[in-house]
């Protein structure tokens, strides 16, 4: 009950923020915000958030399965190690040297655009992805893998029957770890040519206006709480009731 | 490239100005966020507290997945209404303890938690008073988990800390801001590549420490 | 120098633990708290150091009364082992041992004598083990330094709940023999908690057995096998008591110190004569010093002529020692498929014999006077 409680208030007081800075309308000698904008700017936020952790998903959850693999053993560290330095290094300092890179890859552009910023994103998205699916798929008990290939289960059945089930709560909560930290993250993307509410937040960073940066900061925290408290449902929702038994009783 | 190198060549002074604004700014935090983090996580700990625990760690959780810059502008606001200083160094600070809180807190909680309990009885059946418990038994062993969550946070505050020069705290995300504000790649590259090293380093760092503070005995095996 | 009077313990919900317990437990005493899961036998030893708060009644050591004293102080002064060790992980050997004479103020060069006689007491060489740490030890040689840390500041009184339940059987028996020898020398007043009743009846002087918070019978182990009070210890005892009796008979009381036998040099015929005049159908064969070599039988010496004992005989190394229990000899001839065991002392010396009929006439005769301690 008291969780409830404490997300309500906080959810509140960001929505009264946003509704306050925007009713303003002047702020020293800069306009506010629309609401428009701010809707716009949100959905242009959470695009590149969505692209951004899908990839990494896409990216991340194999990896971070085919590293558990006998065959990739000595690969692991390496992998979990690399993910690691993606994640010390400060978020900013990623997009930032991004930026300045002048090459191209792939089919497109590094330097200050949109695509510039997912990259970087999803760089910055992959380590919780990769390391929960790592850490999910070799904890498996290998009691029950033995007892699935004894029944007659092939590879395929095994990994689709037992492990996925099991292991996904965990990469799911990483999911979820990745797409909070992202929807801060992507606040950055407006510095390299991105999108997003980094927009209105940045405008207030350079003209040294509080109240602007709240506008745009403040829709931006609501939103990264709102997708952890979903995403947390879904995670509950998709845990396999005996493993929500268990944890109840240790 | 190249502009970068010159740069700083001409000008170190204003690296090493940078760089040591950056580790002052994280190292008073931390010291705070310890302090903080490992006394409610002791209190938290204890018995019948389990629901306090709860709420608190809740929070704080919830607290880590405010993007940094709201809670910047939130400080600057509050402060201000306050009269204090709201910029620079005060907001960054603060927003940097808030940020630590989390691993340091859950971190002493579960450590102190996780102590085998036949290890505290045996204690207690020994003759330690509550307090000699947690001095002797239970703190020694949550030590290096502990030491874990402080090498979390201070990495955690590299980061934020680089976000915090866009509210006028020194540090290297200056060079990185202004680089951005006047489309200076060299200031950009010099910024980034510095403070990606200085994580990395520190991180390393940390680990050697945490490693060298494990009690001998939770180390070997048989 | 225990003693309980009166002791009830309520928890919160009611439950009442124990159950109006009185009792005494004499200075230098063994005693054993017995009895299922949930007879209180756990909770009336926690009491007894205040582990565990009591609701009404006393108990008092040495004429005081347990709660007039500080807790931890007075824990301080009662060793404490327990089922799971609790050994500290992050402290060396040496440091838990030292543990209580730490909180006490012992001087330093006091502590590290007091914990490597510890050590020699429970037979693990000082210098080996007294640095190593607790992941480094074999389940076996943790339970030994946990008796050598509940011993750590030499208090008169231990508190042992399971202290050997977590030990495999083969390296349990082994323990508690040496726990029994270590008694010997130090001679503590113990309260022993455990379920099984083939190490109550081992370790016990006396034993309190308990159920549902109550006690029921509070005696020797032979009096509580022979003489149970009611269908409750009957029934816990179990109705092979008579074996379990086993245990508390020596061989040496029950063997027969004359009998017959046939020397290895002498002539076959011989032999038979001698086992047609006594009316058995085997001997024991010994050399001329008197040691045990081997048996002979009638079918052995039956139509054979001008042959020695020991060119006929069946050789043999089935014996036991004078000093065996009754139970580890009759299991032997059992699975030897001898009638009658050979009993030895050093150098192998044949010093009496031991037959099924000799073991039933003891048992009987226990069960009749009830107990023989």
């Amino acid at each position: 009950m008291k969780r409830w409680i404490v997300l309500v208030i906080l959810l509140i007081v960001l929505v009264g923020l946003t509704v306050w800075t925007t009713s303003v309308g002047d702020i020293g000698i800069f306009h506010a915000f629309t609401y428009a904008d701010i809707i716009t700017h949100t959905r242009d936020h959470l695009i590149m958030v969505f692209w951004a952790v899908l990839i990494a998903v896409l990216i991340g959850v194999p990896l971070g399965t085919l590293v558990t693999r006998p065959g990739f053993s000595r690969v692991s560290p390496l992998v979990l190690g690399g993910a690691n330095v993606g994640q010390s290094i400060p978020s900013l300092a990623i997009i930032a040297i991004m930026a300045t890179l002048p090459f191209s890859l792939f089919f497109f552009d590094f330097g200050f655009n949109r695509e510039t910023a997912i990259v970087a994103l999803i760089i910055y998205g992959l380590l919780p992805i990769i390391r929960n699916s790592y850490a999910s798929m070799s904890n498996i008990n290998p009691a029950l893998i033995e007892s699935a290939r004894g029944m007659g289960m092939t590879r395929w059945q095994i990994i689709r029957k037992i492990e996925l089930p099991l292991a996904i709560p965990v990469i799911m909560t990483g999911i979820r770890v990745s797409t909070v930290v992202t929807v801060g993250t992507a606040e950055l993307a407006v510095l390299v040519g991105g999108k997003g509410l980094g927009t209105i937040t940045f405008t207030g960073v350079f003209a040294r206006e509080v109240l602007l940066i709240i506008q745009g900061a403040a829709p931006t925290a609501f939103l990264a709480i709102s997708l952890g408290v979903i995403l947390e449902s879904i995670e509950k929702w998709i845990t396999p009731r005996g493993l929500k038994i268990k944890a109840i009783n240790s | 490239m190249l502009e970068a190198w010159e740069f700083i060549m001409r000008r170190p002074e204003l690296l090493a100005e940078w760089v040591l604004a950056h580790l002052w700014i994280i190292f008073v935090a931390i010291i705070i966020a310890v302090i903080l983090g490992v006394f409610l996580g002791i209190f938290i700990a204890g018995k019948g507290k389990e629901q306090i625990a709860d709420s608190a760690l809740y929070l704080a959780e919830i607290v880590m997945t405010i993007p940094s810059l709201a809670l910047f502008g939130l400080l600057m606001l509050l402060l201000g209404s306050m009269g204090l200083k709201s910029i620079g160094f005060l907001p960054a600070v603060i927003a940097l303890i808030v940020y630590g809180q989390l691993p340091i807190l859950r971190n002493t909680y579960t450590a102190i938690r996780a102590v085998d309990p036949a290890m505290v009885e045996a204690g207690r059946g020994m003759g330690m008073s509550e307090r000699q418990i947690l001095f002797r038994i239970e703190l020694p062993l949550a030590v290096p988990v502990i030491m874990a969550g402080i090498r979390t946070s201070i990495v955690l505050l590299i980061g934020i800390a680089t976000i915090a020069a866009f509210i006028g705290a020194s540090g290297l995300g200056v060079p990185i801001f202004r680089g951005i504000r006047n489309a200076r790649m060299d200031l950009i590259l010099i910024g980034g590549i510095s403070v990606s090293i200085l994580a990395l380093l520190i991180d390393g760092l940390m680990a050697l420490v945490e490693r060298r503070i494990t009690p001998k005995g939770i180390k070997v095996g048989r | 120098m225990i003693k309980l009077e009166k002791v009830i313990k309520v928890y919160a919900d009611g439950k009442k633990a124990v159950n109006e317990m009185s009792f005494e437990v004499d200075q230098g005493e063994l005693c054993v708290f017995l009895g299922p899961s949930g007879c209180g036998k756990t909770t009336t030893m926690k009491m007894i150091n205040r582990l565990i708060p009591i609701t009404s009644g006393k108990i008092s050591i040495d004429g005081v009364e347990n709660t007039k004293i500080n807790a931890s102080e007075l824990r301080r002064n009662i060793g404490y082992a327990i089922q799971e060790i609790g050994l500290f992980t992050h402290m060396t050997v040496g440091q838990n041992i030292e543990t209580v004479p730490v909180l006490k103020g012992w001087s330093k060069s006091q502590r590290r004598e007091r914990a490597e006689e510890l050590l020699e007491l429970v037979r693990m060489k000082p210098s080996e083990f007294i640095d190593k740490y607790p992941n480094e030890l074999s389940g076996g040689q943790r339970q030994r330094v946990g008796v050598a840390r509940a011993l750590g500041a030499d208090p008169p009184i231990l508190l042992m709940d399971e202290p050997f339940g977590a030990i495999d059987p083969i390296n349990r028996v082994e323990l508690q023999s040496e726990f029994l020898k270590i008694q010997q020398k130090i001679k503590k007043t113990i309260i022993f908690v455990t379920h099984d009743i083939y190490e109550a009846i081992k370790m016990g002087d006396r034993i309190a057995l308990m159920k549902d918070g109550k006690l029921v019978q509070y005696d020797t182990p032979a009096n509580l096998l022979y003489r149970p009070k009611d269908a409750f210890v009957e029934g816990f005892v179990g109705a092979d008591r008579a074996l379990k009796g086993l245990q508390l008979l020596r061989v040496k009381e029950v063997m027969s110190s004359t009998y017959t036998t046939a020397n290895m040099k002498e002539k076959a015929e011989v032999a038979r004569e001698r086992m047609e005049k006594e009316g058995v159908d085997w001997l024991p064969v010994v050399d001329n010093s008197g040691r045990f070599a081997g048996g002979i039988s009638i079918s052995d010496v039956t139509g054979v002529k001008s042959k020695t004992v020991k060119d006929v005989m069946s050789p043999s190394e089935t014996t036991s020692d004078i000093n065996a229990v009754l139970n580890e000899a009759l299991s032997l001839m059992l699975s030897s498929g001898l009638k009658t065991l050979p009993i030895v002392v050093e150098d192998n010396r044949l010093a009496g014999i031991l037959t099924f009929d000799a073991i039933q006439e003891a048992l009987h005769e226990a069960v009749r006077a009830g107990g023989t301690k």
